[in-house]
C-alpha cells in the first residue's frame, strides 16, 4: 500500500525522523491558511499524488505552465500555486500519459539546501536483510544512479538478531562525505528511519532527497513510504491512509473481492488460477498475436461466486473482446470453478467468445459441467490450443 | 534417489487439525507417502479427528514420538513465521511452507534464525516437494506426476503442473518436483535445488521456471554455466522459461516477489541470461516439455 508524501512525513516524525513543518490543504484557501502557520518567508507548494517526477511534471490544463512542486515567497503565491494545481491533472513520467487529478497539496516550509543526499530502505532480496542505501546523487532516480554510477551507492545491511548499531549509519554518513554535526544528525535520522521501518512493516521508505542544511541538519526533503501489504493486518490505523482514488477502480473492486487483478490495456480478458501461470497466460496470448486486458489470479480457493465476481469485473471493461479462462486445479477444483462459469454466464449474459481450458484437479468432472451447461462455451485441450483459440476468436469478432 | 523426499521420508503436519492440513494431509497418504502425525497446540494427546494419526502440542513432541524428518506448514500466514522458527528450534531436518502472505520482516527473522540451523526449509508460498511415487508433500495434484528422470524447479506451483504434465505427455516423467515458492524472501532458492539435482544420478535433465522480479535467476544461470555446463561437469541438458515478458513494470503480479523494479529483473533480461549460460529458454509456457525433449535429442 502507498501513501501520500504528507502522510509519510507525518508518521516519521512520530518516530523522530527530522523533518520540514508543513500542512496539507484541500483548497486555495486552506493552502493560505497553512502558509500562514509556517514562519516562511520561503514556501514550497507539492502536489500530492501516487506518483513520482512531480517537479519536472505539468498539468494537462496548462502544458506549459509550472511543474507539480513550487517553491514560493509569499503567502498570496502560495494560495496561486495551490490554485493553479488542486483538481487539475499532473502528468509525470511515471503516471503515464493519462496522468493523475491533484485533490490536495502539501504545503512545507522553504529550506536552505546545501547538499542533496539520497537515502532508501528495504527487503534485499539477494541477503534477505533490511538494507539502508545511500548515495550522493539526491534528487536522481537510484534505479539510474545504479546503472551508470553503482560504485555511488552505499550499502547496510541489518542483522536482524542485532539490529541497527551507530556503526551502520557512520559508515555511511563517512562515506558520504559528511562531517562535524552532520554526522550525529545523520545518525538520528537513519536510526530513527529504521526503528519506522521495523515497526510500521514498510516494504519501501526512499528519502530523495535527503538534505544537509547550511546549518549542518539532516532533513527530509521528499518521502515515499510503501507498506507490506501482508502486514496490514497488524496495523489497522494504517488502513485510514489508503486513499482509494489513487487505484484503478476495476482493481479496487477486484481488491474488495479478494482477487488478484491488474489492468492492462489489450483485448483479452484472462481468468487464471496461480500467479506465474497467470503472467504465462498474458505471455502467450502476445505470443499469438493479441494482448492482454488484465492479469488475473482467481486463487486457489475460488468458489462459484468468486469466479462470478471475476467475470464481472473482467467484462466492466470496454476494451475486452474475448475471454480466456486456464485453470489448472491444484487447490483449485474444476468443477468449482466450472460451475461458477456456468452461473456467471447466465447472470451476465456474457456477450464476447469465452475458450476455457481446464486441466488438473476433477477435470472431467468440470469438462462435464460445461458440456451440459448448453454455453457457447469454445473448449480447449491444452494451454497453446487455448492461446491460438481465443486469439482467433478475436480476429474473426474484429 | 531423487532429491529432497523419498518413500522413507516420514512427514509431520503444522496445522495438522485445520482444514487445509487435514485435506492435503488425506491426499499425500493416499498417494502413498508416509505421514506419520502433526501439531495443533491445545490438541496435543488426542488422534486426528479422520486421519487416525497423532496430535502432539509442539513440534518437537511430535518430532521425538514419531520420527518425523520432514514438516509442512498449513498455518495462517499471521501464525506461519512462528510455526517455522518452532521448527527449526526441533531441528526438523525438512520444513516446507504452503502457506502465502507471510510479512516479510517476519521472514527476515526467519531467514536469520535459519543460519546455522540444521534445517532447510522450502517456501513460503510454495505448493510443496515431491517425488512421484513416493512421497507428496503439498498441494499439488498427485495424478498428473510420473516418476521418471526431468528434476523440475519453479517460482510458480501452477507452471510446475504444466511443466509436469508436458513431461509425463512427452514420456519423460519426473525425478522430484520443487516450488521454492513466489516470496521474496524464501528458504530454498535456485541454486540449492539445482545444486541437489545436479547431484541426483536419477535426473537426467532440469526445468527451472522463474519470473520476474529479483536476481536469482541471473545468479542460477551463472552458477549453472559453471558447474553444470563444460568438460568434466554433468552437462545435464537445463530448459528455462521465464513468466511475465508482458507485465507492466512496479506492478506487483500476484506473488509478493514478482515485481519489476529496475535493472536486470525483467522477463528479457532473464532469458538473455540463461541463453548465454547454455540454457535451452522455450518460448511458450506451452512448449517446455517438447523443448525438453529436442533439448535430450542433443
Amino acid at each position: 500500500m502507498n501513501i501520500h508524501e504528507y502522510q509519510a512525513k507525518e508518521l516519521l516524525r512520530r518516530y523522530g525522523v527530522a523533518v520540514l513543518e508543513g500542512h496539507v490543504a484541500w483548497t486555495a484557501d486552506e493552502a493560505e491558511a497553512a502558509a500562514k502557520k509556517l514562519p516562511g518567508p520561503v514556501y514550497v507548494v507539492k502536489s500530492q499524488i501516487h506518483a513520482g517526477g512531480r517537479g519536472a511534471g505539468r498539468f494537462a490544463e496548462d502544458p506549459n505552465g509550472k511543474g507539480g512542486v513550487r517553491v514560493v515567497k509569499s503567502v498570496a503565491d502560495a494560495k496561486a500555486a495551490a490554485e493553479a494545481m488542486i483538481g487539475k491533472t499532473l502528468v509525470t513520467k511515471q503516471t503515464g500519459e493519462a496522468g493523475k487529478v491533484v485533490s490536495r497539496v502539501y504545503v512545507e516550509d522553504g529550506c536552505d539546501i546545501k547538499r542533496e543526499l539520497y537515502l532508501g530502505l528495504l527487503v534485499d532480496r539477494e541477503t534477505s536483510r533490511l538494507t539502508i542505501m545511500a548515495s550522493t546523487e539526491g534528487g536522481m532516480e537510484i534505479e539510474e544512479v545504479a546503472e551508470k554510477h553503482p560504485e555511488k551507492i552505499l550499502k547496510a545491511a541489518i542483522d536482524p538478531a542485532s539490529g541497527i548499531s551507530g556503526f551502520h549509519a557512520r559508515k555511511l554518513a563517512f562515506g558520504l562525505g559528511l562531517e562535524g554535526k552532520q554526522v550525529g544528525s545523520f545518525v538520528k535520522f537513519v536510526t530513527s528511519l529504521y526503528g519506522a521501518f521495523q515497526e510500521l512493516d514498510c516494504a519501501i521508505v526512499e528519502i530523495n532527497p535527503l538534505v544537509v542544511t547550511g546549518a549542518g541538519d539532516i532533513v527530509a526533503l521528499d518521502a515515499k513510504v510503501s507498506f507490506d501489504d501482508s502486514a496490514l493486518y497488524r496495523h489497522k490505523d494504517l488502513e485510514a491512509l489508503r486513499d482509494d482514488t489513487e487505484m484503478d477502480p476495476k482493481e479496487l473492486d477486484a481488491a474488495k473481492h479478494e482477487l488478484n487483478y491488474v489492468a492492462l490495456d489489450g483485448e483479452i480478458g484472462c481468468m487464471v488460477n496461480g500467479a506465474g501461470l497467470a503472467m504465462a497466460t498474458m505471455d502467450i496470448i502476445k505470443l499469438y498475436g493479441s494482448s492482454p486486458a488484465n492479469f488475473l489470479d482467481v486463487g486457489g480457493t475460488a468458489d462459484a461466486a468468486r469466479v462470478t465476481e471475476a467475470f464481472r469485473i473482467i467484462t466492466s471493461d470496454a476494451n475486452v473482446k474475448a475471454i480466456l479462462v486456464n485453470i489448472f486445479g491444484g487447490i483449485a477444483k474444476c468443477d468449482m470453478i466450472a460451475t461458477g462459469i456456468v452461473e456467471a454466464s447466465k447472470n451476465l449474459s456474457l456477450e464476447v467468445p469465452l475458450v476455457v481450458r481446464l486441466e488438473g484437479t476433477n477435470v472431467e468432472l468440470g469438462k462435464k459441467i460445461l458440456a451440459e451447461s448448453g454455453l457457447a462455451i469454445i473448449p480447449a485441450d491444452n494451454l497453446a490450443d487455448a492461446a491460438q483459440k481465443v486469439v482467433a476468436a478475436v480476429k474473426k469478432a474484429a | 534417489m531423487a532429491i529432497l523426499v523419498d518413500k522413507n521420508t516420514k512427514v509431520m503436519t503444522q496445522g495438522f487439525t485445520g482444514a487445509q492440513g487435514t485435506f492435503h494431509a488425506s491426499q499425500g497418504i493416499a498417494y502413498g507417502s508416509n505421514y506419520v502425525g502433526g501439531v495443533t497446540p491445545g490438541k496435543g494427546g488426542t488422534q486426528h479427528p479422520s486421519l487416525n494419526l497423532p496430535v502432539f502440542n509442539t513440534v518437537a513432541e511430535c518430532r521425538e514420538a514419531t520420527g518425523a524428518d520432514a514438516s509442512v506448514i498449513y498455518v495462517p500466514a499471521a501464525f506461519a513465521a512462528d510455526s517455522i522458527l518452532e521448527a527449526i528450534d526441533a531441528e526438523v531436518p525438512l520444513i516446507i511452507c504452503i502457506t502465502e502472505g507471510i510479512p516479510v520482516l517476519d521472514m527476515v527473522k526467519v531467514k536469520r534464525a535459519l543460519d546455522g540451523s540444521a534445517s532447510t526449509l522450502v517456501g513460503p508460498n510454495c505448493p510443496g516437494v515431491i517425488t512421484p511415487d513416493a512421497c507428496k508433500i503439498g498441494i499439488m495434484p498427485g495424478h498428473i506426476f510420473k516418476r521418471g528422470s526431468v528434476g523440475i524447479v519453479s517460482r510458480s506451483g501452477t507452471l510446475t503442473y504444466e511443466a509436469v504434465a508436458q513431461t509425463t505427455a512427452a514420456g519423460l516423467g519426473q525425478s522430484s518436483a520443487v516450488g521454492i515458492g513466489g516470496d521474496p524472501v524464501k528458504g530454498m532458492d535456485f541454486i540449492d535445488v539445482l545444486e541437489l539435482f545436479l547431484a541426483d544420478e536419477e535426473t537426467k535433465s532440469l526445468i527451472m521456471i522463474g519470473e520476474i522480479g529479483g536476481q536469482s535467476e541471473i545468479l542460477a544461470a551463472e552458477y549453472l554455466k559453471s558447474e553444470n555446463f563444460g568438460p568434466g561437469k554433468p552437462n545435464k541438458p537445463v530448459v528455462g522459461f521465464i513468466a511475465g515478458a508482458t507485465a507492466p513494470p512496479g506492478r506487483r503480479m500476484g506473488h509478493a516477489g514478482a515485481v519489476i523494479s529496475g535493472g536486470q529483473d525483467t522477463a528479457v533480461a532473464k532469458m538473455e541470461a540463461m541463453a548465454a549460460a547454455g540454457i535451452l529458454v522455450a518460448d511458450s509456457p506451452a512448449s517446455l516439455g517438447s523443448t525438453m525433449v529436442r533439448a535430450l535429442k542433443g
